[in-house]
């Protein structure tokens, strides 16, 4: 799209894009090209030689048990804390619509979570989850059911899930009431005279007319849940106990910062990337017809 | 068919009332419970925040708040506590913290407005060129580029300096789409009248446009100053100078490998200071927030 009615001139708005062109080009554009060039080559354990060899890190990346331990993580954590994130939110959110007394006490305490950074949700659910000191890790031990997410894999992968999900909720619950209050109310009223149920009503009406909101929501999770809970994991349980809850991201890290194996880790990055390109995609693709009906 | 009897009526009324009433009570309970869950966790790190070390330490932690509040603050802020992993004053690392975050907003801010209404309103070889450049901002996260763009950091001696922390986050593209689609809504006459009026670009950016923008600048700025703030990997990946240490890593580093014997106390008192200025830039300017949430993402 372009405006009819415009200012003459070249070296005027060159000259105002010049900073975000300026630091895009740098910080962005440049290590994401030498990424993918350090993903095609592979140099020896002294870094004295370099030598191409076409996508072998890649063969070796998506061969590695380790990085598919991390990419089966990645599945198991993100779909349970986009699921679980965006389940209660819409519970929450479809109770908030309702026209009762308070609702706008109610929308602001669920709203502030989202303002909380991930590593500081990961220190308050280790203050609650500590085996010795956390109030509810505790009474799990006191009451007969063994809890150490620090020896048990199962347990660290739940208390990341549950502290990742519980700071996305106020997102998803904001999105998902603008997705409600933006429903016609005769469309309600129509199927209520009609008299169909509320759950019903719920699911045959409301539910589809929210579909575009939960879809996009989906994505945003999705990519909450792989890039912004880096957080979380590197904080609360350093991807331990063993790999337990190393997922791609947790990797990359590990792999490029502590072990600095250039090769391998510039190839996980270039599979991450096609991963962000495609969810973008899909996010844009699925705008353009929202905007177009 | 008969008329309905009055009795019935009042029958049929009150089994009404009484269905609204249980609607009603169930609406509550469902969202007392959804609010309690998200306040448990903040309201026991608070209550963690005003109790002794040893109370913690022996797994007694409290439902209600101690006495030792001032105390457990005053060692936060200053960094006073006796602990082993002993971070930088609270003080100091949230100085940093602010800093960053307005520097990291006001500078996305600022390219942002100044590359949307280049692309918005000029028409200049290499347009859809930068527009697409911009573009892909959005699909490089720090995540996934994290060893490249480490190195230019240091290639380029920025390493441990706020310029370093902050400038390489400022490329936005999401702020440049919103702005630009906001410029796109102005109409042909306002800019046809400033012509006519002998305003330059410039001049028309300062005196028309920008006051213009003042809501969606306050609705993005809210969403910025958090984002800034919250900052992890990259704080982690380009600091290494304690006295530039934000309280995000700071709060983290603290915890250690999370030993019971900890000062728990301080390192709570530290959390609540950390999430206290993005929750308080939240709930004191909720409508902006709801307002700059939902379109930048659309």
């Amino acid at each position: 799209m372009q405006r009819k009615v415009i200012f003459r001139g070249t070296a005027l708005p060159l000259l105002l894009l010049a900073p975000q062109l300026a630091v895009t080009a740098v910080f962005f554009l440049w290590p994401a090209g030498v990424a993918v060039y350090q993903s095609v080559l592979q140099q020896d354990p002294w870094g004295l030689r370099t030598e191409f060899v076409g996508l072998r890190n890649f063969a070796e990346v998506l061969a590695d048990p380790d990085w598919r331990t991390a990419a089966g993580n990645t599945a198991v954590f993100s779909t349970a804390v986009a699921g679980l994130a965006m389940g209660i939110a819409l519970m929450l959110a479809v109770q908030a619509d309702k026209a009762i007394r308070g609702a706008r006490v109610y929308r602001t305490l669920l709203i502030w979570p989202y303002a909380v950074a991930p590593a500081v949700a990961a220190v308050l659910w280790l203050f609650l989850f500590h085996p010795s000191i956390g109030l509810i890790g505790r009474a799990l031990n006191a009451n007969g059911f063994p809890w150490d997410p620090r020896l048990n894999g199962n347990q660290a992968m739940l208390l990341v899930i549950g502290a990742a999900a519980w700071k996305e909720v106020s997102y998803n619950f904001i999105f998902f009431l603008a997705g409600l209050q933006a429903i016609p109310r005769s469309v309600l009223e129509a199927a209520a005279i009609d008299g169909a149920r509320p759950v019903r009503r719920f699911w045959t009406v409301v539910f589809p007319l929210l579909s575009p909101t939960t879809f996009f929501l989906l994505v945003v999770n999705l990519v909450y849940a792989f890039f912004d809970t880096f957080g979380i994991i590197h904080a609360l349980t350093s991807g331990g106990p063993g790999n337990a809850t190393t997922t791609l991201i947790y990797k990359v890290y590990v792999e490029g910062v502590q072990n600095t194996n250039l090769g391998s880790s510039a190839a996980q990055s270039v599979i991450l990337m096609l991963l962000v390109v495609t969810l973008t995609m899909i996010q844009f693709r699925f705008i353009e017809r929202r905007v177009h009906y | 068919m008969r008329a309905p009897t009055e009795e019935e009526d009042r029958i049929a009324a009150a089994a009404a009332r009484r269905r609204q009433w249980r609607d009603a009570a169930l609406t509550h309970a469902v969202l007392l419970l959804g609010v309690l869950a998200v306040v448990f966790p903040i309201w026991i790190a608070l209550v963690g925040s005003t109790h002794d070390a040893s109370t913690i330490g022996r797994g007694d932690v409290p439902l209600l708040p101690g006495d030792e509040a001032v105390g457990n603050y005053v060692a936060a802020l200053t960094g006073t506590g006796a602990g082993r992993f002993r971070a930088s004053p609270a003080a100091l690392m949230l100085w940093n913290s602010a800093l960053m975050a307005l520097l990291i907003a006001c500078g996305k801010i600022a390219i942002s407005l100044l590359s949307a209404y280049a692309i918005a309103f000029f028409s200049f070889p290499g347009r859809m060129l930068a527009f697409w450049a911009i573009f892909l901002t959005l699909m490089l996260p720090v995540e996934v580029r994290i060893i490249p763009t480490y190195q230019v950091i240091v290639d380029l001696d920025l390493f441990d300096s706020m310029t370093g922390l902050t400038v390489p986050l400022m490329a936005s593209a999401t702020a440049t789409l919103l702005f630009r689609q906001f410029f796109l809504t102005v109409p042909d006459e306002v800019v046809e009248a400033a012509k006519i009026d002998g305003a330059g670009p410039l001049r028309f950016l300062r005196d028309i446009l920008l006051p213009l923008s003042v809501t969606n600048i306050a609705a993005l700025f809210v969403i910025l100053f958090i984002y800034g703030w919250n900052q992890y990997l990259w704080p982690l990946l380009v600091v290494s100078d304690r006295s530039l240490e934000t309280v995000v890593v700071g709060l983290t580093r603290m915890i250690g490998t999370g030993d019971a014997q900890n000062e728990w106390n301080v390192i709570m008192a530290t959390a609540v200071l950390a999430l206290l200025p993005p929750v308080a830039v939240v709930v004191a300017m909720q409508r902006w927030f709801v307002r700059g949430l939902t379109e930048t993402e659309k």
